[in-house]
């Protein structure tokens, strides 16, 4: 059975149908990447999972339980973190208290401090900056923080929403590579991403999306050479 | 600059101007002596700290769903009540007598409960129903459950103006008596006990807003909603803790308005709910430091403006709210106000 298996889902902002049956699989440790151009409902997955939004139709069932009808908060305590689109970290507070947020549904404090020595050791530029506002951080370092946030949860999955946006090739770069690190000590993660090209490259198996319907799937070297997706997304003819 | 800002600069000046020939006109005249002046100071610095401290909950519920409570000073009025009947029945057994302190202590208890009950009740019942809708929504409902709660209060206390009955250890008007320049200054036992009390509060506050993890998830909340959600925040329960504590701020003040003034009916949270709305918009609203400093630097000015500018003392409602205009003038987010991210706007 995967870990997390979405069946069907519909989710409407009011009259906008903006995921049309949709249906997908995370097994553990998997990466998978979704794919699509620009209000596609990728976002708009995502939160869904996370129970920002709740879907009319369909069902979610993460680990045996579905979860579908829950509020978020609930959601983050079972084990689903995301990272969201734009980063949201707190400006107004210091990424040390941001990374306090990101632990704010559990009370093992020993098991805390580790992950804290663990993201520190992922991003030792967030350690140096620990005392610093978050609202003052790069965007590059807001990405970090939004990340090692997400991983102070210790979620059994994460959910990425354009870790990519807004940096430079060569953070680019350097945030996949976090990525695979993240995913090699047994993270399940489900990565969303306009940059196609990278996300397909880290990824086992990837779905894209296309105005709120999955028009194609399968393991991501395959997805990578299919030519509608190498036209549409990889911007080669 | 703009024609508009120059205008308005221009104003600002020419008042000012007009504050200072005023003020140098009573100086020269010695029109009060220096016993007058830190009496006025000192009654100032009284009244705006419980200012300070109803203003806290404006800016702390603003803070965090950008709206004004226009209903807390109502929970003001009936923490007062609250207060009131515990100690009429207090002083009818004589308790108030026997254990003055004690007493003190449960009329605070009970108008904080019951004040953080109204508030509460108040976000439930009037504000959740309305997340989500137009922001002048919740406003309307604000205004109408502000007049909901003055008619309930009517309808069950009453309109006749109500006499705390402080224990005698604690008489109003009473206390220790300075020298200044030779004559007698009073502090009231009253207004000490409102003064420190409302400091406690305001350090208190200061310290679960930065330091405990309600108060991290407040701040949090107050920033961005759904990213709080996804940390694990229930946000539902932090707008309402929000609430709460708002709410036994009010209740404490309250109590306090009715231990240092005496009077209470149910109208009587209406002008300080109104002067310490104006004292968290003067600090900067949504800024916690602002609405404490908003409030003493409001209790001072419509304590001494009048005097500065030789004016009848009955004016003081006017200058105080011509000093917030003043000061918006120059500083059009408040004293300690940020420029407003675009999401609050
Ligand atoms: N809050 C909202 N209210 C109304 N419609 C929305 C809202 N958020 C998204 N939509 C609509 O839902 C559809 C899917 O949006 P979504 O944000 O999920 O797209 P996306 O694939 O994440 O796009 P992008 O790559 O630009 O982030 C779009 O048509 C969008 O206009
Ligand atoms: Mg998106």
């Amino acid at each position: 059975m995967a870990l997390l298996e979405v069946h069907n889902i519909h989710t409407y902002y009011d009259h906008i149908h903006a995921l049309k049956g949709i249906s997908f699989e995370l097994d553990r440790g998997e990466i998978v990447a979704l794919i699509g151009a620009n209000g596609a409902g990728k976002t708009t997955t995502l939160n869904t999972i996370s129970g920002i939004r709740h879907p009319r139709e369909g069902s979610i069932i993460f680990d045996g339980q579905p979860i579908h009808h829950l509020p978020a908060h609930e959601i983050v305590q079972l084990g689903i973190a995301q990272v969201p689109e734009g980063r949201k970290i707190f400006s107004r507070l210091t990424v040390m208290e941001n990374l306090d947020m990101g632990a704010f549904t559990r009370r093992d404090r020993a098991a805390i401090q580790e992950d804290l020595e663990r993201v520190f050791k992922l991003f030792p530029r967030l350690k140096e900056r620990r005392n610093q506002l978050g609202g003052t951080l790069s965007g590059g370092e807001q990405q970090m923080l939004a990340i090692a946030r997400a991983l102070m949860a210790r979620p059994r999955v994460l959910l990425l929403d354009e870790p990519s946006m807004g940096l430079a090739p060569i953070l680019v770069e350097s945030i996949f590579q976090t990525i695979t690190e993240i995913s090699q000590q047994g993270m399940t993660i489900l990565l969303v991403e306009q940059n196609a090209n990278m996300a397909l490259s880290v990824a086992h198996r990837a779905y894209v999306l296309e105005t709120g319907r999955i028009v194609l799937y399968g393991p991501a070297a395959e997805v990578r050479e299919n030519p509608q997706v190498r036209a549409a997304y990889l911007g080669e003819a | 600059m703009s024609l508009g800002l120059l205008l308005r600069l221009g104003i600002g000046l020419l008042v000012l101007a007009f504050f200072a020939y005023r003020f140098y006109g009573v100086l020269v005249r010695g029109a009060y002596g220096a016993e007058t002046w830190a009496r006025l100071a000192i009654s100032g610095l009284i009244i705006g700290s419980v200012y300070a401290v109803i203003a806290l909950g404006y800016t702390l519920v603003y803070g965090i769903l950008f709206m004004i409570n226009f209903a807390h000073g109502e929970v003001m009025m009936i923490g007062a009540f609250a207060g009131y009947f515990v100690l009429e029945a207090f002083a009818a057994s004589g308790f108030s007598a026997r254990q003055p302190v004690l007493a003190i202590i449960i009329t605070f208890l009970a108008g904080m409960t019951v004040s953080m009950l109204v508030g509460i009740s108040l976000e439930r019942i009037a504000y959740r129903p309305l997340r989500g809708a137009p922001r002048l929504v919740p406003l309307i409902s604000a205004i109408g459950a502000s007049i909901f709660l003055q008619n309930a209060a009517q309808l069950m206390f009453g309109s006749m103006r109500r006499t705390y009955s402080n224990p005698p250890a604690l008489e109003r008007n009473v206390g220790w008596v300075l020298e200044v320049a030779g004559k007698p200054v009073s502090i009231t036992y009253t207004g000490v006990l409102t003064f420190a009390f409302s400091v406690v509060l305001m350090v208190g506050l200061y310290l679960l807003v930065q330091r405990t993890r309600l108060g991290r998830a407040m701040r949090a909340v107050a920033e961005n909603k759904e990213a709080a959600a996804l940390m694990g925040v229930d946000v539902d329960r932090v707008i309402a803790n929000t609430f709460a504590i708002s709410g036994v701020l009010a209740g404490a003040a309250g109590v306090m308005w009715g231990l240092h003034n005496g009077i209470i009916y149910h109208y009587v949270g209406f002008i300080p709910g109104l002067k310490a709305f104006t004292a968290a918009v003067l600090g900067g609203i949504g800024n916690i430091p602002g609405a404490m400093l908003g409030g003493i630097v409001l209790g001072i000015a419509e304590s001494l403006t009048p005097a500065v500018l030789d004016m009848p003392f009955q004016l003081k409602d006017v200058l105080a709210f011509a000093v917030l205009v003043l000061v918006l003038i120059f500083r059009p987010t408040g004293i300690l106000g940020e420029v407003l991210a675009e999401e609050k706007v």
